[in-house]
């Protein structure tokens, strides 16, 4: 291709992507100007044609286009998403999760990729899998209770530290101040010794077996290893390199871990990437679980719609949700809002406030019983004075 | 190591530029709007302070668009409003 050619391609008002295909067509075929010409000119005389009109009522026609095929959906799927038995929610029951902005997820799950010095060997991608899997005490040795003295012990095995790439002066040190924040119970003391690994733990109440129970527990399950939330991480690998996967999510703190690539980690909790990423990648998430809970089902819905719907959820800073508490609760119209949820509540509130309507969308018209300002409805008669 | 996280370097960010003075007019005039028609992100937002953009600033955000390749988008940061 001419270089003339290529600046000509550069200068017309075109997207990239349509852009770059067309090079790629025009690419080692043999044209004359004249014919170049024609085709840059019916490229771009085809764009503008495609191009939606500005007032084009584009949200009725994504919510039929995302609505009609969710129809067809699942009601309820709950499988096993073929990644490493991990337990996602999928289909109709995702969807409704994403659009309703909920605050966590009922299957959190992360896709933790590693740097590449982690990701090559197994043996280290387990490593950080260990840093960020909850792993509670007695997965570190045995715990014995000792009802003649009303005491706790705890024998930590140190081959299990060691493969753990955990001290256990560490575990020690961790697991009564983790009772005492993590689990809220406050009441026992306790006596470590490092030279052993052992611990000992004594509720304040040397009285009740009760309370001495109570607390085996807390020591049982305080997590002294790993990141809370996340329940469990399983290690694959995918394209020559290795990933975990993992059930339960918490962003903030696996970004913390060494060897954790924070340039592709993702999560499935979209009000955590809006916290920890800030608002556009919450909207690229929208579009990126959206897409793939369609997807997974095989149904096929245009982009453009779900960017749409990500993009109103997005627009004031914040994740709000489709629905009465985001963007069908703050309409403009007293009516559109009456003909959603609530009907009611709003009528009464709009009268209180001595709200107007201004009758200028779809369905305060419809509801009044005149035509709406759109296609046939939009056009209006104005006639021009001879002189 | 929070020093280490930034969060213009991950993949779901797309590029936050401030944007001028001459390029704010520019583009309310082409539009024929103003800057509180567009839309809104927040001063605490994670990319909003690391590019160190205060409020009233108006933000280019340049997107991988699924349909158009590039795409650039713009928004107000304003001030987080109180609960």
């Amino acid at each position: 291709m001419l270089a003339e050619e290529e600046a000509r391609i550069d200068e017309v008002d075109l997207p990239v992507k349509t852009k770059e295909q067309l090079r790629k067509f025009l690419e080692g075929k043999e044209i004359t100007p004249s014919q170049f010409d024609q085709i840059l000119d019916r490229v771009l005389n085809e764009y503008q044609n495609t191009r939606i009109e500005a007032c084009e009522a584009v949200g009725i026609i994504a919510a039929q286009s995302i609505g009609e095929p969710g129809t067809q959906m699942t009601m309820r799927t709950f499988h096993y998403a073929g990644v490493a038995e991990i337990n996602v929610t999928l289909g109709l029951p995702r969807l409704i999760e994403i659009m309703d902005a909920r605050k966590e997820p009922s299957t959190p799950t992360m896709t933790i990729f590693l740097e590449p010095e982690y990701g090559v060997d197994r043996d280290r991608a387990r490593e950080v899998s260990w840093q960020i899997e909850a792993a509670p005490l007695h997965e570190f040795g045995d715990i014995t209770i000792d009802m003649e003295n009303m005491q706790i012990v705890v024998h930590l095995n140190t081959a299990v530290c060691e493969k753990r790439k955990i001290p256990s002066s560490s575990i020690l040190e961790v697991a009564p101040r983790k009772i005492r924040e993590r689990r809220h119970y406050r009441d026992f003391e306790f006596e470590m010794d490092d030279k052993t690994a052992t611990i000992l733990f004594m509720p304040k109440d040397r009285e009740s077996y009760q309370n001495l129970f109570q607390l085996a527990e807390h020591v049982r399950n305080v997590i002294v290893q790993g990141i809370d939330d996340i329940e469990r991480v399983v290690v694959r690998k995918e394209s020559g390199e290795y990933i975990l996967y993992t059930e339960g999510s918490n962003i903030k703190d696996v970004f913390e871990v060494e060897g954790v690539d924070t340039t592709r980690t993702r999560t499935n909790n979209i009000s955590e990437i809006s916290q920890v990423l800030g608002i556009e990648a919450a909207r690229n998430a929208i579009i990126h679980e959206a897409l793939s809970t369609l997807g997974e089902q095989g149904i096929l819905v245009d982009v453009r719609h779900i960017m749409l719907v990500a993009d109103m959820m997005c627009m004031e800073g914040e994740v709000k949700q489709i629905g009465r508490h985001g963007i069908a609760g703050e309409k403009e119209s007293v009516l559109s809002r009456a003909a959603f949820e609530v009907t009611v509540n709003h009528l009464l509130d709009a009268a209180v406030a001595n709200e107007i309507d201004e009758l200028s969308g779809v369905t305060e018209n419809v509801i009044v019983g005149q035509p709406i300002q759109l296609g046939t409805g939009d056009v209006k008669l104005i006639a021009k004075p001879l002189n | 190591m929070s020093t280490r996280l930034n969060v213009l370097d991950h993949a779901m960010v797309p590029d936050h530029q401030i944007m001028t003075k001459e390029e704010l007019t520019g583009l309310l005039s082409l539009y024929k709007i103003t800057s509180d028609q567009l839309p809104r992100i927040y001063h605490d937002d994670p990319a909003v302070k690391t590019i160190g953009a205060k409020p009233g600033d108006v933000i280019r955000i340049i997107r991988t668009s699924h349909t158009a390749g590039r795409a650039e988008s713009y928004r107000l940061v304003i001030k987080r409003p109180k609960k």
